[in-house]
C-alpha cells in the first residue's frame, strides 16, 4: 500500500539563533491511489511538506513514511515534479524522460518501450529529441509529468506544478492531469495556492494555516464529486458552474480568508 | 553607463588606426637612430627576420618546428591540467570530505607563480620532457580547478534535487549533471588556463635544451639578435590569440546549443 503519512510532523528553523516553528502537529495519511491537495498561504509550509515526504527535507520531529517506511532520502520511488520544472537544459526530452529510468537498472527495451507510452500518453509525439529551452512552458511541464510518471512511483508528489504557467495553459494541464489520474490512479500530494485547482483536481483538500503551519480543516471532495458526477463534464469551465463546486470553493476561499484577518490585526 | 555599439566601418577604422600609430611610432623610434638597429629593429627588419626563420633553420630548427615543439608541450601540459582539474573540481563539489582535503594544499600552492617552478622543475627533470609539462600545468591548472570548482557548486539547486529524486548515483550525479551544468564556467576556465599555460611556456623553455619558441629567443638573446627574440614574441602572441579564438567558438557554440 503506497501510502503517505505524516505523524506529528514539526518542523523548526533555526535563523540567527532563534527558532522559528514552521511546521506544527501535522497528522495526515493520504490514503493509496488517494489525490490530496494541500493549500494554505504562502510561508504556511505546503512546500516543506511535500520536500520531507520526498526526502529532500526532514521533519525535526515526527516523522514521514512513505508505504511505511520512514522517508530519510530523496528516491526514484517518490517522484517530484517541481514548480519550475527542473528538467536538465542539457538533455533531450527523451533522455530527460529516460534519466530516472536509467537509475532503476531497467534494461533498454523495457525503457524504450515505457517512454514511448508516456510520451504518446503526455502528447510529446514528434518533440522526443527537443531540448527543453525549444520547448513552451506547457510542453516543458508536460516533459516533467511524463520523466515522474514514468518511473511508475509509489506516489508522484508535486510543488505548484502549474504555478509558472499562463492560464489557458494551466487550464489544459489541470484537465489533463485530471484524465491522466483517472484512468491511472496514483497516490499524489499536490501543493497549490490555487483553490479552484485543488478543488478540481482533488479527492481530498487539506487547508494549511500559516506560522506555524497546522492543518486548518480537511475537506473531502470526492464524495461530492462522485454523488454530483462532475466527470461527466469534460471541460473545466463547466464544471465551475456546478452548484456543488461552488459551494466548495467558497468554502475553502473562506478558510483562508480568515487567516488574512488574523494577519491584519 | 555603456556606450552604444561602433558601427563596423567605424570599429575596424579605429582599430585599424590604433595599429598603425603604434607601428609608426616604432618605425620612427628605429629610423630617428637614438639607439643601434641591433637595439630597436624597425618592424619591417622583424617582418624580414620572421621570413628568415621561415626557411632557415635558427638553435637547429626553422621557426615552425619550433612553434610545433612548443604547441606539443604545451599540449601535455594544458591537457595534463584539464585532465585533472575537471574530475578534482567535481569531486571537491560533490564530497565536502575531499574539499576539505585538497583546498589548503591548493591554496598553498597555486600562489607560486609557474616560473618558480623553473629551478625545482630543472632539478626533478633535468632537460627531459617533463620540466616543461609540469611549469605549464602549474600555470594551467588552478584556472581549471577553481571554475570547474566554483561552476559544479553554483549548479542550481533544482537540477541537483532531480537527480537525486530520478535515483542517480554519485557518478551520474556528478558526469551527467555536476559536469554539464558546469560547462560554460569550466570553458570559461579553459580559457584563461590555456591563457596562462600559454604564458608560462616561454618560462618553461627556458630549461629545455633543444626546440621551442622559448629556447629560439633564449638563443636569440644570446647571439644578441634582437628581431630573433622579437619574432618570438610576435609568434607567441599570434599563436595565444588562436587558441583563444578557438575556444570561445567553442564556448560560443556550447551558449547557442544550450539556447543561453
Amino acid at each position: 500500500m503506497a501510502n503517505i503519512q505524516f505523524q506529528n510532523v514539526q518542523r523548526v528553523f533555526k535563523q540567527h539563533d532563534k527558532e522559528f516553528v514552521a511546521l506544527k502537529d501535522i497528522n495526515l495519511v493520504v490514503q493509496d491511489r488517494e489525490f490530496v491537495a494541500i493549500v494554505g498561504p504562502s510561508g504556511c509550509g505546503k512546500t516543506t511538506c511535500m520536500r520531507m515526504a520526498a526526502g529532500l527535507e526532514h521533519p525535526t520531529g515526527g516523522d514521514v513514511r512513505v508505504a511505511n517506511e520512514v522517508v530519510t532520502r530523496p528516491g526514484p520511488d517518490r517522484a517530484v515534479v517541481f514548480q519550475q520544472f527542473a528538467l536538465f537544459p542539457w538533455k533531450t526530452v527523451w533522455d530527460n524522460i529516460d534519466f530516472g529510468l536509467k537509475s532503476l537498472k531497467v534494461d533498454a527495451a523495457e525503457r524504450t518501450r515505457r517512454i514511448e507510452q508516456i510520451i504518446a500518453l503526455m502528447g510529446l509525439g514528434g518533440y522526443e529529441q527537443a531540448f527543453p529551452h525549444q520547448l513552451s512552458g506547457g510542453m516543458q511541464q508536460r516533459v516533467a509529468i511524463a520523466r515522474a510518471y514514468v518511473l511508475d512511483p509509489k506516489v508522484l508528489l508535486m510543488d505548484e506544478p502549474f504555478g509558472a504557467l499562463d492560464a489557458q495553459t494551466r487550464v489544459v494541464m489541470q484537465e489533463e492531469l485530471v484524465r491522466l489520474a483517472r484512468k491511472n490512479p496514483r497516490t499524489v500530494l499536490f501543493i497549490t495556492h490555487a483553490v479552484e485547482e485543488a478543488v478540481y483536481l482533488a479527492d481530498r483538500i487539506v487547508v494549511m494555516t500559516r506560522r506555524p503551519g497546522t492543518i486548518r480543516e480537511i475537506i473531502d471532495v470526492k464524495s461530492i464529486r462522485e454523488a454530483e458526477d462532475w466527470d461527466q463534464h469534460k471541460r473545466i469551465e463547466d464544471v465551475m458552474d456546478l452548484p456543488s463546486f461552488v459551494h466548495l470553493r467558497t468554502h475553502v476561499w473562506k478558510l483562508l480568508r480568515e487567516q488574512q484577518g488574523d494577519d491584519a490585526h | 553607463m555603456i556606450a552604444p555599439p561602433l558601427a563596423p566601418a567605424r570599429f575596424w577604422g579605429l582599430t585599424a588606426a590604433g595599429a598603425c600609430s603604434f607601428l609608426g611610432l616604432w618605425s620612427v623610434a628605429a629610423l630617428v637612430g637614438l639607439t643601434s638597429r641591433d637595439f630597436l629593429p624597425a618592424p619591417w627588419d622583424v617582418v624580414q627576420r620572421f621570413g628568415q626563420l621561415l626557411v632557415q633553420p635558427f638553435a637547429g630548427h626553422v621557426l615552425q618546428e619550433h612553434l610545433l615543439s612548443s604547441l606539443r608541450r604545451f599540449a601535455m601540459g594544458f591537457g595534463l591540467a584539464v585532465l585533472v582539474g575537471i574530475p578534482l573540481g567535481l569531486l571537491m563539489a560533490w564530497f565536502k570530505w575531499i574539499d576539505r582535503i585538497v583546498t589548503p594544499a591548493f591554496e598553498a600552492v597555486r600562489f607560486v607563480a609557474p616560473i618558480a617552478w623553473v629551478p625545482f622543475a630543472a632539478l626533478w627533470f633535468g632537460t627531459g620532457i617533463g620540466g616543461p609539462v609540469l611549469i605549464i600545468f602549474m600555470g594551467a591548472f588552478p584556472p581549471v580547478l577553481i571554475n570547474t570548482y566554483r561552476g559544479a557548486k553554483q549548479v542550481d539547486r533544482k537540477y541537483i534535487e532531480a537527480s537525486q529524486m530520478l535515483g542517480a548515483s554519485a557518478w551520474r550525479s556528478m558526469t551527467e549533471v555536476l559536469l554539464p551544468a558546469a560547462v560554460p564556467s569550466i570553458v570559461a576556465g579553459l580559457r584563461i588556463s590555456a591563457g596562462l599555460g600559454w604564458q608560462s611556456l616561454v618560462g618553461a623553455e627556458l630549461i629545455v635544451a633543444s626546440s621551442g619558441v622559448g629556447y629560439m629567443m633564449v638563443k636569440g638573446q644570446a647571439s644578441v639578435s634582437t628581431a630573433t627574440v622579437m619574432c618570438g614574441m610576435v609568434a607567441i602572441g599570434v599563436v595565444g590569440l588562436v587558441i583563444d579564438v578557438a575556444l570561445r567558438r567553442v564556448q560560443q557554440a556550447i551558449e547557442t546549443r544550450r539556447g543561453v
